[in-house]
């Protein structure tokens, strides 16, 4: 275990090392490698460890003290050891209200464990999620980041029940099987595990929309008549007579900038119809 | 009436929809070697022409947030894509990532043919990891066909994309807080000016653009500007993902002409779900101040969102039945705010924790007499004074609701939310107590 110690030994520091070189090829700064860097350690302790920032230290000469202060502004990094599955349960508002509260009390109650706590085993750890980009599927659970669509308590009890069992189990739309804590940590440090081409490339709610336009042969301009076939064509005919300036008058892109920096990235004021960005 | 227009979403049935061989079929890539052989000026004028706004929030004009570069000083360019959706309700970029990320690469590639950069960014949320799994994937494809790396289609151009991973901040979707995240440092957003265009990443010259945004220009690329601006109203013109959540009988993802109204979007996805009526929506997530079921009929373009009071945003319609309480939903979106402020200023980091605790009461019946009051005073003295957007956000859903839902929240003195609207009857679900 590498919980109370400070430095990796020799090999395991070696390794890492290596993995770090790929890491900082991929940045113009090396510091940019900082967030992969505390990824690639969580793949090898299941946490921020003392070894792991020490190790992100050396690697990119800051002090514990920086790498630290940027290590518990992030949610993913742990300061714990992690269970082997991080179970979240979306409670952002819209997963809350279709049955989200529910799904995550019944979790809670079930393993004897709140938010941020981990089953005495190891297995799970469970959490409270913020809205995961996935809210057509609500309500929604993810764990170790693979999505689970459209849950109800018991199916979510059932997941958790194969993990605590040992058996493999398999998200809506994701790899073949949840990867564990650790390699799913060395893929979001940016190395490829081999399963992106698992899973499907939408989930049914991601295409109600484009079915019902299959269904009422809705088209877009310039394939209306012509099918899907003559796109293309149809589309480079019209950029090659396209020269001139086509937008309405006084679309919002023939506005000019009051000065180059105020137009460019205050949007909200220059633009003066937004109030926030989001 | 409005149709739909599938153009991201066209590929996203199509078997192996993420495979480079997938996209090249359907003429993926045309648009880049139609960039290739064009003046990267004229490229920034197509978009321009195109009346392309961004989609991440605000609607600024992506061709000319691109002309704003100042001139090549020999020295890098960036461009970023921000690939952060976090906003409470958004959920079109990763669907769009996962089923075809090459639509986003081909989008790079000729964003940074027009502005001239050399190494690329994709900066992804860290929670999703099967998308990451498809952008790695997507960009090494890419990169041995030559679309990506040294020597672009043997044009000589080289570009080097990272796909970067976050993990777990909402405030690293804010250009600048991305920027300082990207540069390994905790996400906190910076003091503008000077703007990313001038200063952006390390210093440099540097294009922040939404995920939707970049990928809806190889379509404009290869189909032209009028074929673009051929869809939508006449200042807000193309084709953008709504994503309709919650009480809908089909909730997804619709891609359609910006202009389309709510009800005819409502309408497509089955209406609300049976034996209920529509109580309150977002237009465009979380930061969006609340509509009811008066603006069913609002065009859902920039300007007419903003006249009936709220924005576009980034298009996530929330659909909320009457057995919903808005006191819970806005406290459980102020918990978001509270937790996600990154705590650099003052009026939000302190702002949220007291919009919190008083929503806590409020949900639980034990509201006292001013605090209705408090409320929109605490969200008053956010709005307009915090460092960065997520504050402002903050103070939108608060006073939004106090707005059309005031005797909800004044029957927060005495009866808790859960009396009121019992919670079991909201859910997706039913006969699972918990
Ligand atoms: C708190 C906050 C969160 C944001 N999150 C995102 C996001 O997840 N994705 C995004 O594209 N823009 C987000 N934005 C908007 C960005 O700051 C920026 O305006 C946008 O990426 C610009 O791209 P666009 O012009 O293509 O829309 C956020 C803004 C704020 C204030
Ligand atoms: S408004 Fe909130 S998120 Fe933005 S800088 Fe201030 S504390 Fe940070
Ligand atoms: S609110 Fe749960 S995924 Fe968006």
């Amino acid at each position: 275990m590498a919980t109370s110690m400070t430095s990796y030994p020799d090999d395991v520091a070696e390794r890492l090392a290596q993995d770090a070189q790929q890491i900082l090829a991929r940045y113009p700064e090396p510091r940019s490698a900082l967030l992969p860097l505390l990824h690639l350690v969580q793949s090898e302790d299941g946490y921020v460890s003392p070894a792991g920032i020490g190790f992100c230290a050396d690697v990119l000469d800051l002090s514990r003290a920086s790498v630290s202060a940027v290590a518990t502004f992030y949610s993913q990094y742990k300061r714990h050891p992690n269970g082997t599955y991080t179970v979240g349960v979306c409670t952002n508002t819209l997963c809350a209200v279709m049955g989200g509260d529910a799904i995550f009390d019944h979790l809670a109650a079930k393993l004897g464990i709140g938010h941020d706590e981990t089953t005495e085993d190891g297995t799970i750890t469970l959490e409270r999620v913020e809205c995961n980009a996935a809210c057509d599927y609500a309500p929604v659970m993810v764990i170790n980041w693979e999505f689970f669509d459209n849950q109800t308590p018991t199916t979510a009890a059932e997941t958790v029940d194969k993990l605590l069992a040992g058996e493999p189990v398999a998200p809506s739309r994701g790899a073949d099987r949840v990867s564990t804590f650790k390699e799913v940590s060395r893929v979001l440090a940016g190395f490829e595990d081999g399963h992106a081409d698992e899973g499907p490339g939408a989930g049914h709610a991601s295409l109600v929309g484009l079915e019902l336009a299959r269904k009422n042969g809705w088209r877009i301009p310039g394939e209306e008549e012509a099918g899907e076939a003559a796109g293309p064509q149809v589309a480079a005919d019209a950029a090659a007579s396209g020269t001139d300036p086509v937008g309405d008058e006084g679309s919002s892109a023939e506005r000019e900038p009051r000065t180059p920096g105020d137009a460019d990235a205050d949007p909200v004021k220059s633009t003066d119809e937004e109030g926030t960005d989001s | 009436m409005s149709t739909l227009a599938p153009v991201l979403s066209d590929l996203w049935d199509a078997p192996q929809s993420w495979k480079l061989d997938t996209y090249v079929s359907r003429n993926g890539y045309d648009g880049l070697r139609k960039a290739m052989e064009t003046d990267p000026a004229e490229l920034i004028t197509m978009v321009k022409d195109s009346g392309l706004r961004g989609r991440g929030g605000a609607g600024f004009p992506t061709g000319l947030k691109w002309s704003f570069l100042p001139k090549p000083d020999g020295g890098p360019r960036y461009l970023v894509v921000n690939a952060d959706e976090s906003e409470p309700g958004t959920c079109k970029d990763i669907p769009l990532m996962m089923a075809n990320p090459h639509s986003l690469i081909e989008g790079v590639a000729i964003t940074s043919v027009a502005i001239g950069c050399h190494h690329a960014f994709i900066y992804l949320r860290g929670e999703v990891v099967h998308v990451y799994r498809r952008l790695l994937a997507a960009v090494r494809e890419a990169k041995e066909a030559g679309y990506l790396g040294s020597d672009v289609l043997g044009t000589g151009y080289d570009l080097e994309v990272t796909v970067h991973a976050g993990a777990g901040a909402y405030i690293c979707g804010e250009e600048t807080a991305l920027l300082d995240s990207l540069e390994g440092r905790r996400g906190q957003p910076r003091l503008k000016p000077p703007f990313p265009a001038v200063a952006g990443l390390y210093a440099r010259p540097t294009v922040v653009n939404n995920v939707e945004s970049i990928a809806s220009v190889p379509g404009i690329v290869s189909r032209g500007a009028d074929w673009f601006a051929s869809m939508g109203t006449e200042k807000s013109k193309g084709h953008g993902l709504f994503s309709l959540s919650g009480h809908v009988a089909r909730p997804g993802q619709y891609e359609a002409p910006l202009g389309i109204t709510f009800r005819e979007l409502l309408d497509m996805a089955g209406g609300v779900r049976d034996g209920h009526e529509l109580k309150f929506w977002t237009p465009g997530g979380s930061s969006t101040p609340i509509l009811t079921a008066e603006h069913l009929d609002v065009v859902l373009d920039y300007e007419s969102v903003g006249a009936a009071g709220s924005m576009l945003a980034t298009r996530a319609l929330q659909v909320f039945d009457e057995t919903t309480s808005v006191v819970r939903c806005v406290s459980r979106w102020i918990d978001f705010y509270q937790h996600e402020s990154c705590g650099k200023c003052t009026p939000c980091r302190e702002g949220t924790f007291w919009l919190k605790q008083i929503l806590q009461r409020l949900e639980a019946g034990e509201g006292s007499e001013s605090d209705i009051d408090l409320l929109l005073d605490v969200a008053g003295n956010i709005e307009g004074r915090s460092f960065c957007a997520l504050g402002d956000a903050a103070a939108t859903p608060v006073k939004s609701a106090i707005k059309y839902f005031r005797d909800e929240f004044e029957q927060g003195l005495h009866t808790p939310a859960w009396e009121l609207f019992p919670y079991e009857a909201n859910a997706a679900f039913t006969g699972v107590s918990s």
